[in-house]
């Protein structure tokens, strides 16, 4: 193989890899989308403040990080499960435009809150040596263990989220509810529930998101509103409602910016919006629409 | 006391008064047609009796409880179940698990094996997405999905509509199987000879009020033309 072929290969595994964290970014966003057509705008605050969570248990409890981050997972789904129930429920409804300023100005609550609590210092997750170490995956290119991990996870998230969906009763009210709120009432389905629940698992992927975004980069108050853009750039190629899709549609846009970063290192945030824009035009609804709606 | 009664039920949209102080009586074990033009407010007491409208206290009983303000979803768990209007299946979920939904909050003596004895043909599509049924299966999947929930009332609105003669005298042949397990079972038809042919008694709405009550046998041709039309 010749050089300039592997330095392209390099480059678009590298995408994918990224492509990985996007998508972690985005399965939370794509999840509630898909259930309650609610968008929620604080989604990459969330995902900022689950990493200031994670910091803060390691550092006040002085235990390692990946502990921290176990523990977080359930305490973002009580925070979601509650955040849903007693603040975004009561927005819900034929406007469209509540939960939009709602969790608009959460976003904003969330950024202040960790200003005043955590400073506008960058931080990073300490993860010892791991965030070293990377894998020869021969020809000379290599992959870091973490982006390794972070495409891994989002795999595993999806798959998970998907076998919830499609194996469980849990899952099956959940679609129902996505289907038609009325009828899953009618069938015996408290769609308020099934909404704090779906929260809760949307803000628990945010935690994972929160662990391989804080550990593989740095990150302060004001670094949410970026993946939020990434977050819904994944979820609309991917085509709404489908979270396998949203997968691609994360990895579209990590490989897009890897590409447009080999090109011109200036290039790499707006040729992941170019490649979002293109496949907007050529496929409005996503790679992978629902069959209905 | 009757298992479902109303007292002076209204409903509203907005301003619009929908129904006029209706008040029913029904048995366990009875089949109640209900039965009127378009208009005459037949789905909106089905609403508004499951819950999926408000209706002020004291206004529907079940089982000796005043149920009125209660939400769908916990009546449901009480028994009071709708096969709502236009049959609204679950379009991404397979026939089967349609028809699981419908016992997500109750169950009992449906299970899905005798769900499929009642109707064959979804045993033969159990695994296909329930939006590639004929309207009459859907209809079928419909009234499955209700039964999964072990309904005391089963509530059945328009379950004819759109569908072949053929095809509801299909569905309509399994209400006595239905009956036979003990639930009462209310239709809300506009085919006023289907209605009259299976229930015990009727009641005739126009324009939000009660017109015409009776058992099918007593009621005269005359009666029910005046009571349904106003004319």
């Amino acid at each position: 193989m010749n050089a300039w072929l592997l330095v392209w290969l390099d480059t678009i595994i590298q995408g994918v890899l990224l492509g990985g964290l996007y998508a972690l970014y985005a399965t939370g966003l794509s999840l509630i989308f898909g259930i309650m057509r609610l968008v929620n705008l604080a989604h990459g605050d969330l995902i900022v403040a689950a990493a200031y969570l994670i910091l803060a248990l390691s550092q006040f409890a002085g235990i390692d990080t990946i502990v921290a981050f176990a523990i977080s997972l359930p305490l973002m789904f009580a925070l979601g499960y509650l955040l849903q129930r007693y603040l975004l429920n009561r927005t819900l409804g034929e406007d469209i435009l509540p939960p939009l300023l709602v969790t608009f100005g959460l976003s904003i609550v969330i950024q202040n809150a960790l200003l005043q609590g955590f400073s506008a210092d960058t931080r990073r997750l300490p993860i010892g040596g791991i965030s070293g170490i990377s894998v020869p995956l021969g020809g000379g290119i290599a992959a870091g263990v973490m982006p390794l991990l972070s495409l891994v996870a989002a795999i595993a998230v999806v798959f998970a989220l998907n076998q919830l969906s499609y194996r469980t009763r849990l899952g099956r009210a959940l679609r129902a509810t996505s289907d038609d709120t009325e009828t899953a009432q009618l069938m015996g389905i408290n769609n308020k529930q099934i909404y704090a629940v779906a929260m809760g698992l949307a803000l628990a992927v945010c935690a994972v998101a929160a662990f391989f975004l804080g550990s593989r980069s740095t990150f302060d108050p004001t670094t949410g509103p970026a993946r939020l853009i990434y977050a819904f750039e994944a979820v609309i190629i991917g085509g709404l409602g489908s979270l396998w899709g949203t997968l691609a549609g994360g990895i579209v846009v990590g490989v897009a910016q890897t590409v447009g970063a080999r090109i011109n290192p200036e290039w790499q945030i707006l040729s992941g919006h170019v490649a979002f824009l293109v496949v907007l035009i050529l496929r409005p609804r996503g790679f992978f629409p629902r069959a209905f709606d | 006391m009757a298992l479902l009664e109303t007292r002076d039920l209204t409903a509203f949209y907005g301003d619009f008064q929908a129904l006029f102080g209706i008040s029913v009586a029904i048995e366990a074990g009875e089949t109640v047609a209900i039965i009127g033009a378009n208009g005459a407010g037949k789905s909106t007491f089905l609403k508004t009796v499951v819950g999926l409208l408000p209706s002020l206290p004291g206004s529907i009983h079940f089982d000796g409880e005043d149920i009125a303000g209660t939400r769908a979803f916990d009546n449901v768990a009480r028994g009071l179940v709708l096969v709502p209007e236009g049959r609204r299946l679950f379009p991404s979920l397979s026939v089967e698990e349609n028809l699981l939904v419908g016992s997500h909050r109750r169950s009992g003596r449906w299970t899905l094996a005798r769900i499929y004895e009642l109707f064959p043909v979804l045993a033969e599509r159990r695994n296909q997405p329930a939006t590639t049924l004929s309207g009459g299966q859907q209809q079928m999947c419909a009234i499955g999905r209700g039964l999964m929930a072990d309904p005391r009332v089963l509530l059945c609105d328009e379950i004819s509509l759109g569908l072949a003669p053929i095809v509801i005298r299909d569905i309509y042949a399994v209400l006595p199987m239905i009956k036979a397990e003990g639930a009462a079972i209310v239709i809300v038809e506009q085919d006023i000879v289907q209605a009259l042919a299976v229930s015990d008694r009727v009641y005739c709405f126009q324009e939000g009020r009660m017109k015409l009550s009776g058992k099918p046998g007593e009621l005269t041709r005359d009666a029910i033309h005046t009571a349904y039309f106003g004319i």
